[in-house]
């Protein structure tokens, strides 16, 4: 079987030819339906991965292969969700959520005419992470929790293929990160799309991902992958399993590692 | 017993009258001869004597200065856009458009007057001149600042640089655009004045400097505060207009009065 999202000795250089080197001979294969999580120290290019496998940024050396087909421009079929909810201040929770239907292309084209079913999609969406009841309600009206939950909903209402995440949770406090932990793994065992969650929260990465790889320092590139052979649906109980616990141990041990030899170089 | 709510309410004339009265006094108290400072109340009479002419040339005012200003909103909108939208185009205006700006705009009168004589036109021209600089300053600013991962979302759902410009920059914009329409249309009356000081046979301008010109100092103030009520009204209207349309960006305000 082909992999769905394909980076082979993909490098990255910000800023021309003698610019800084972000990304170095980076190798990463994911299955179609694959939740993939990418953890590392600060600054080792996780959100250049980002940006290279959304096209947003073109590799500088190597190819990247979604979907069978080279990127070569901004992809299509992505949803991205960041720190920060960037929502839209002026649109209310529901109309957020709709935003890229008004952009991708079938749905820009039929929105108008079938807007009721639409718009029943986006509630539906907004009801499976909770959000019943806030459709009306503006941005600066909802927590933090609830603002990354409409972002995540955005991200998903256009039915993508391949969800980035860039440190979704980051800025949320430990309660409600570990809540979304849960719609994030519900909707995904509902859907199936394929995930590349970055992070540095070694917990979530193992709680959520199928597959957890180790970046190296800048210039970044994988130095271990971890398979979860943890049984889904996986609960907060599971996070304090013995076996949980020794992936995570190992993962840190690994990074820390990391990060001394940058000290030691 | 007045609530905090109705304090709000009042203050702006409270102080106005307050700063009146102060006048009054110190116009009597000092003995201040009517030539150097005339009080509130000859002024006001002034006012009442003249009230036919002055309110023909301010009508005539007004309407230079609005003809002007919508030149500046368009003008402004459409080079804000430009500016803020293409790093190209920014770098290449913005030194000219500073410089343009730095120029004052009495000294561009004669030259308007030369092109196309006497009249509503260099007035119109000067309002325009004098207030499209801040309107292209905030709808480019506004533009310019969209958050770069907000771009992010949604180019990578295949967005073009119009739908990102239709979608987020302009809504985005817009606080910023109604803010620069307050200070632009105050600007635009300086504007229309200066010009028809130098060269205008009609307007409050005009007024003002042929009542000076025969030591009518009450007329002349007379003259100022009718430019300042004018300014004031053009103001209100358009502080209204805007929290009609950006209500979501002043919400923290809206929060503070509305207790």
């Amino acid at each position: 079987m082909t992999a769905f999202v394909d980076l082979d000795r993909v490098s990255l250089r910000y800023g021309g030819p003698d610019g800084t080197l972000a990304v170095e001979g980076l190798n990463l294969k994911l299955r179609e339906g694959e939740f993939a999580a990418v953890v590392g120290p600060s600054g080792c290019g996780k959100s250049s991965l980002m940006k290279l496998v959304t096209g947003l940024y073109p590799a500088s050396d190597g190819t990247v292969i979604v979907a069978g087909s080279e990127v070569a421009g901004p992809l299509k079929i992505v949803g991205m969700a960041f720190q920060n909810p960037t929502l839209l201040p002026w649109r209310t929770t529901l109309r957020n959520v709709m935003l890229p239907l008004e952009i991708v292309q079938p749905h820009r084209g039929r929105l108008r005419r079938n807007f009721a079913a639409y718009e029943r999609q986006a509630k539906d969406l907004l009801a499976t992470v909770g959000l019943e009841g806030f459709e009306r309600k503006h941005p600066w009206q909802l927590s933090g929790g609830m603002q990354q939950r409409t972002s995540l909903c955005r991200s998903l209402i256009h039915q993508p293929a391949l969800l980035m995440l860039d440190e979704p949770f980051a800025a949320l406090d430990a309660f409600t990160r570990e809540e979304l932990w849960g719609v994030l793994q519900d909707l995904w065992l509902q859907k199936r799309f394929t995930v590349i969650l970055v992070t540095h929260d070694l917990r979530e990465a193992v709680y959520l991902a199928d597959t957890v790889h180790v970046m190296s320092n800048r210039p970044g590139r994988i130095i271990a992958s971890y398979g979860i052979d943890l049984p889904r649906p996986r609960t907060l109980a599971t996070t304090f399993e013995p076996h949980f616990v020794d992936i995570v141990h190992k993962l840190r041990d690994h990074i820390s590692q990391v990060r001394q030899d940058v000290v030691a170089a | 017993m007045m609530t905090r709510r109705q304090l709000e309410v009042a203050m702006p004339w409270l102080v106005t009258i307050g700063i009146i009265v102060v006048w009054e006094l110190v116009v009597i108290g000092f003995g201040i001869r009517e030539f150097v400072l005339p009080a509130p109340t000859a002024v006001f009479d002034a006012f009442m004597q003249f009230r036919g002419p002055i309110l023909d040339h301010a009508l005539h005012t007004l309407y230079t200065t609005v003809i002007g200003f919508a030149f500046a909103v368009v003008g402004g909108v459409i080079l804000g856009v430009a500016v803020g939208s293409s790093t190209l185009v920014y770098t290449g205006i913005y030194p000219v458009l500073i410089g343009f700006n730095s120029i004052p705009k009495v000294a561009v009168v004669p030259v308007l007057v030369v092109w196309f004589g006497i009249g509503a036109v260099p007035a119109i021209i000067t309002a325009f001149l004098i207030s499209f600089f801040p309107i292209a300053v905030n709808v480019a600013t506004g533009l310019a600042t969209l958050e770069p991962e907000l771009e992010d979302v949604l180019r990578s759902l295949g967005a073009k640089k119009l739908d990102i410009l239709i979608k987020v920059g302009f809504p985005r914009s817009l606080p910023y655009f109604f803010a620069s329409l307050k200070v632009a249309i105050t600007l635009a009356f300086v504007g229309s004045v200066i010009s028809e000081t130098i060269a205008s046979n009609e307007g409050i301008g005009y007024l003002m400097l042929q009542a000076s010109s025969r030591f009518q100092i009450p007329l002349v103030f007379a003259g100022l505060v009718v430019i300042a009520i004018m300014g004031i009204v053009m103001y209100a209207i358009f502080a209204a207009i805007e929290r009609r349309f950006t209500g979501w960006a002043t919400r923290k305000i809206d929060y503070a009065t509305g207790g």
